[in-house]
């Protein structure tokens, strides 16, 4: 019998391919072709090699960046995640209370990201603002756009209030999933309230929280907008994260070719992570199964 | 032990669930409860477990009042429509979670839950997933997570519902024996008469929250005390007609004129509604007392021994059980019989007075 090819799919394919093309893959291209070469003005152009990757790796201020980058996700993973899971426990199951939590805890999800840098600039002033007035009340020496220590801290409280609620509302979504007779069958058992949470809650949370893991790591770890209208990456470069640093080269200093290799080494650093974490994760589950 | 409810009645949010229920479960016994979804099955259940208190009333073990005692301490057991079991956890470390909570000592638990587990033929399984398993598997763990523990009262809230038809016939036919040698006190909550009948033991029939009728199985069955009962206790529902005692005679709504004879010479004059299963109509005559009424077929439902005919005449539908693959043509006009020794008779307020005898209900006619 002959097999009958049909083209047809290959036309199907293409608007799909076009715009991966021109969102993903071109713009990705051009920065591999910037980090290979040292551009003066469009006519003028070396090619370096591996130049810029070398000086971008040995780079002193990079290390730091990424030092701190590293122990601002870590702390904002290890604090919104078991924070969220908390949270989304003592939530109201059924009621008016259901949708009142989840509209306010939807809110700070809507803000703009710079409005969100733009409220906690104003209310962690000690002049005008709410918080840090009442902090310096309290006998406090508080001053974010002095203090590193401050600036870091503050950096870190908005995160956790602007992103907990992501992984709030996804561990009730799984929460929710989970029928009544588990927990029926867990009290007939006369299980503790913490082996329902060992046993029932947090498997049937796993896959949601793999997710939520993922998206924050990811986002924490590009986050830009937030830190930039709050400290401006200050004092000195106390909260300077890498994206904050990246800018600094690329538009600051306008260093295109080291801006492009720090560009894709960032990139590989997150796709790395991911992919090991899920791997890990997944694995764990299967090992589990064996 | 025995398991005692007093007027035990549940009101949520100004609905009643359940209405004024009393009934005595003996020790070692089976009891199934019957009826449709929303009859109150599982509120019942759930108060007999001690999962909720019922609004007002009593539940006694032993004469003692357990009624606002916590599920922990009431050793019960309980299975579900849906397979419940601890998912991260194997089988074997699900079926011993209840005696690992009790604090029995290692080897007694290991020695228990093979047995169990033999028992229920899962035994190869011990170490898989409950995810890894077919749904008959699963159900299997739940129920031997539910035997391990010698409880004293086990409740079955409909556990093969969600099988497969071959899975929920093998387990239906497991069950009693499984449950034959204990002293447990067994409740078994089930929407079809056929699987309370399989199951035998004692039944008691639901309807709107208060237990209509509570008997042995086949008592009920041959029995049924009221018109919602019938209907209930009977697939296809039971087949029902007005009718009136004057001069003598039974008189159908349909214009047919019946004999009082038999177990139905003590009707007095006044208004009845007679119920006939479909199991007891027939296409051919088989004795001269029968009654032949005539018919529109609305439908046939063929199920391969057995064919249900659906007829309809004087504004009623009444199904017809033939044995064997009939095609009559929808439309068509049909004859078919009607024993009067087979008639089941209600009085006016839909209580039963006359019922025919089991003999006849379970042989051919005479």
């Amino acid at each position: 019998m002959n097999k009958i090819t049909n083209n047809k799919a290959w036309f199907l394919v293409l608007p799909v391919f076009f715009i991966v093309a021109i969102s993903a893959i071109i713009p990705l291209m051009t920065v591999v072709n910037y980090s290979v070469q040292d551009i003066f003005d469009p006519q003028t152009r070396f090619f370096v090699g591996t130049e810029w990757f070398e000086q971008v790796l040995g780079d002193r201020r990079l290390h730091d960046a990424l030092i701190r980058q590293i122990v601002y996700t870590m702390s904002v993973l290890l604090i919104e995640v078991p924070l969220g899971i908390a949270v989304a426990l003592t939530l109201p199951r059924k009621g008016w209370g259901v949708s009142a939590s989840m509209v306010l805890l939807a809110l700070p999800l809507l803000i703009p990201w710079n409005v969100v840098g733009t409220i906690w600039q104003i209310f962690g002033r000690a002049d005008i603002g709410l918080g840090g007035y009442v902090i310096n009340m309290l006998g406090i020496d508080y001053n974010y756009s002095q203090n590193p220590m401050d600036a870091w801290v503050t950096v870190l409280v908005m995160d956790v209030w602007h992103w907990t609620s992501l992984i709030v509302l996804l561990c009730y979504a799984g929460l929710r999933s989970i029928p009544d007779a588990y927990y029926q069958a867990a009290k007939i058992d006369g299980a503790s309230n913490w082996a329902v949470f060992r046993f029932i809650q947090l498997p049937k949370m796993q896959s949601v929280l793999v997710i939520g893991v993922l998206l924050r790591f990811m986002d924490s770890f590009m986050i830009y907008t937030e830190p930039f209208v709050l400290t401006g990456g200050g004092p000195g470069t106390a909260t300077t994260f890498l994206s904050q640093f990246l800018v600094t080269i690329a538009v600051g200093q306008f260093d295109l070719g080291p801006a492009a290799a720090f560009s894709l080494i960032y990139f590989l650093i997150i796709l790395l992570v991911c992919w090991v974490f899920y791997t890990v994760v997944m694995n764990a589950g299967k090992r589990e199964e064996q | 032990m025995t398991l005692t409810l007093e007027n035990i009645t549940k009101t949520v949010g100004g609905e009643t669930h359940i209405d004024d229920v009393s009934m005595t479960l003996e020790p070692g016994s089976f009891n199934v409860l019957l009826g449709r979804t929303l009859a109150g099955k599982t509120s019942l259940m759930r108060m007999m477990a001690g999962l909720e208190p019922p609004t007002s009333g009593r539940i006694l073990v032993n004469n003692a009042d357990v009624t606002g005692m916590a599920v922990q301490k009431r050793n019960v057991a309980m299975v579900y429509q849906q397979f419940i079991n601890y998912p991260s956890m194997n089988v074997y470390d699900n079926i011993a979670s209840p005696l690992k909570l009790q604090g029995v000592d290692k080897t007694e638990i290991e020695k228990r839950v093979r047995e169990t587990a033999e028992l229920m033929h899962i035994e190869h399984l011990l170490d898989r997933l409950p995810q890894e398993l077919s749904g008959g598997q699963q159900q299997r763990t739940a129920m031997a997570r539910a035997m391990v523990k010698d409880c004293t009262l086990l409740l079955l809230d409909e556990p093969l519902v969600n099988l497969d038809y071959k899975l929920r016939e093998e387990l239906r036919e497991e069950i009693p024996n499984l449950l034959a040698k204990r002293d447990t006190i067994v409740v078994y909550a089930t929407t079809e008469p056929m699987e309370a009948l399989l199951l035998g033991g004692k039944c008691a029939v639901m309807h709107e929250g208060r237990v209509t009728q509570f008997g042995p199985t086949t008592e009920v069955y041959h029995n049924p005390a009221y018109v919602e009962t019938g209907l209930i206790f009977s697939d296809p529902p039971i087949n029902l007609l007005k009718a009136e005692v004057r001069d003598g005679a039974l008189y159908l709504a349909s214009g047919h004129q019946v004999s009082l004879s038999g177990h139905l010479a003590d009707l007095g004059n006044g208004n009845y509604t007679v119920g006939v299963r479909a199991n007891h109509l027939s296409v051919e005559q088989e004795n001269a007392q029968c009654v032949a009424m005539q018919g529109q077929v609305e439908l046939a439902e063929i199920t391969g021994s057995e064919t249900f005919v659906h007829v309809h005449f004087n504004d009623v539908s009444w199904v017809i059980q033939e044995e064997g693959v009939h095609n009559p043509r929808l439309g068509e006009a049909t004859t078919f019989y009607l024993d009067p020794n087979r008639l089941f008779a209600y009085d006016a307020d839909d209580r039963l007075v006359a019922a025919p005898p089991s003999e006849i209900q379970n042989g051919k006619a005479a």
